[in-house]
């Protein structure tokens, strides 16, 4: 009967990773410590979900529980369903992960160890069309430790994509890249969502997580703090605050301004005196009357914005 | 498939459809291939090839040119070839392992081939077969340069032979791997060549041991139990007995103890 057949596709349903309550206490003795308390996250299959958080927040702790080389002190931890700290072969072969600044033996070439990693899987990506991808045809036979952090960390991913993984995890993926191969790298890490691929990746590059994230989950003392759709993350309450930046304005004019009784909307400087932000803009009248002052100090911003904050503030409000 | 199941299957499983095609190579081939790559790296490094073959060989033609060993009716060669063959053994599966094995925890790579089909119980049967790959080169130059140089093996020595150098492998590798998984690198460097020359020296392999307790260590039991069987032909069910219990407190310990990242 189709419909039998059909169901049984539901429990594909589950989340590729699935963290619940996780807790991790490293170190012994006096120097014990907690890391994590009770860290909750789901990566969906076809979406990159960015970890966020300050140094020390947790983060390659829990990216080590995630695949697998730590186990945690409590809570659950599935990948595809499944316990990854007893995960067998055939699991480990869909899971991907590329290491911060290591993993890659230094007196290999890059070539020998991508090939190898390959072997070890059934039907792996030429290691060929892997280096051609990620622009390291021309050093492929180098030694690892001659190559330079850019291109390591681009081996890196080779490693990690050459099984055709169904999840991976991307430790800084595009930290030290330099200007030419971030483009490349962030494009490389989005057609793996396309072919249906989850993808987890922790980065203190703002930018690229603005550009890469479907969700986004902050870190912070071992706590997952905020999480959810970066579209969620970054609306600010009923979408009432407008970002102004005057340009190059007299900061004293600006001053002048914000100094004005306003009526319904509070206006706060920024530190460089040339960019505000009016909190309480709820309405076209509103949006008018703040224009109308503007129009009497003559500021004619250079930009405006009402639509959402950067990831930048989210983050700063939850390290206050 | 009912409109709520589609949904549902849209909601958490993004809009691509899904099928996975990742798998692993199988299990012997994984291995192979991990043994290739060890062994094929270390037999290429000069530093690990004047450790596992020309300080024996060295060892061997002194021994010979001196005549350290000789004793009235007997060649010197056929005492020295079965210690400098147990010599052979702590260089390739101690401290050419614990070297290498120290250096790819420091550069996690250890933990990143442990995330990788080939798991951890695959990395350490990789690195047991290449440890016998270099073994199987060892045994076959040193002894064709032994033989070169007049050494009579009792032929009825070469089973318990060939035994008790795997025992000593087994040994000498678990001990390995405790010192590499839970030192620091250089400090794992430095042990694992000051112990090597220790052993060597002092610890009754290429000299016969001139206290019995030192046939209680892993090297004196090694030498003996080689000595016995290429001199005397006959099994040194003692010796192997010895690096059985070294062997088992190694792995025991290992499994206990040895950390995967540093």
């Amino acid at each position: 009967m189709p419909s039998v057949a059909l169901t049984s596709d539901v429990p594909s349903a589950e989340p590729a990773l699935r963290l619940h309550d996780v807790q991790r206490t490293l170190g012994r003795g006096r120097r014990r410590t907690a890391v994590l308390h009770g860290v909750d996250l789901t990566a969906r299959r076809g979406t990159v979900t960015v970890l966020l958080g300050p140094n020390g927040a947790g983060k390659s702790t829990t990216l080590a529980i995630c695949h697998g080389t730590d186990r945690p002190d409590g809570g659950t931890v599935r990948v595809f369903g499944r316990d990854p700290w007893r995960a067998g072969a055939d699991l480990r072969a869909r899971v991907g992960v590329m290491w911060q600044d290591g993993g890659l033996p230094p007196s290999l070439s890059a070539r020998r160890f991508v090939e190898h990693v390959g072997r070890l899987h059934r039907d792996p990506i030429p290691a060929r069309d892997l280096f051609e991808r990620l622009d390291l045809t021309s050093c492929a036979d180098r030694g690892i430790r001659r190559l330079s952090g850019g291109q390591r960390q681009r081996v890196a991913l080779a490693a990690a994509l050459i099984g055709r993984p169904d999840l991976l995890f991307l430790d800084e993926p595009t930290a030290g890249l330099d200007p030419q191969t971030r483009p490349l790298v962030l494009d490389v890490v989005r057609e793996q969502t396309e072919r249906g691929a989850a993808v987890v990746l922790t980065t203190h590059l703002l930018d690229d997580a603005e550009r890469l994230a479907d969700d986004v989950a902050i870190l912070a003392d071992g706590r997952i703090v905020r999480r959810g759709t970066l579209a969620e993350l970054t609306r600010i309450g009923a979408g009432d605050v407008v970002d102004v930046d005057f340009g190059d304005a007299d900061p004293r004019t600006v001053a002048a301004w914000a100094e004005d009784p306003h009526a319904a909307v509070q206006v706060r400087l920024g530190q460089d005196g040339t960019t505000a932000r009016v909190v309480g803009v709820d309405s076209p009248a509103a949006m008018a009357a703040v224009a109308a002052g503007w129009a009497s100090h003559d500021l004619f911003p250079r930009r405006w914005d009402r639509a959402s904050q950067r990831l930048e503030a989210v983050l700063e409000e939850v390290s206050r | 498939m009912s409109a709520p199941a589609r949904d549902r299957l849209r909601h958490d499983d993004g809009p691509v459809a899904f099928s996975s095609t990742a798998a692993p190579a199988s299990l012997p081939a994984r291995i192979l291939a991990q043994a290739r790559l060890e062994a094929g790296t270390a037999l290429r490094n000069g530093e690990q090839l004047l450790v596992t073959l020309v300080l024996p060989l060295l060892a061997l033609l002194g021994v010979h040119v001196t005549g350290l060993l000789d004793t009235p009716g007997r060649s010197g060669v056929d005492v020295a070839a079965p210690g400098v063959l147990a010599l052979a053994v702590m260089s390739s599966a101690f401290t050419s392992t614990a070297i290498a094995t120290g250096f790819e925890r420091r550069y996690d790579v250890l933990a990143a081939l442990a995330t990788t089909p080939l798991g951890t119980a695959g990395l350490v049967l990789g690195k047991a077969l290449a440890v016998l790959a270099q073994l199987a080169v060892q045994v076959v130059v040193i002894g064709g340069v032994a033989l070169a140089l007049g050494w009579s093996p009792a032929l009825s020595g070469i089973l318990p032979g060939l035994v008790t150098v795997g025992t000593g492998a087994v040994a000498f590798t678990a001990l390995a791997l405790l010192l590499a998984g839970t030192a620091r690198p250089e400090a794992t460097l430095a042990a694992a060549n000051l112990l090597w020359v220790l052993f060597g020296a002092l610890g009754g392999t290429v000299f016969p041991p001139r206290w019995d307790w030192i046939g209680l260590l892993p090297s004196g039991a090694l030498g003996e139990g080689l000595r016995t069987a290429f001199i005397d032909g006959t099994w040194d069910l003692g010796a192997l007995a010895v690096l059985l219990v070294w062997s088992a407190a190694g792995v025991l310990l290992c499994l206990k103890l040895f950390r995967w990242r540093p």
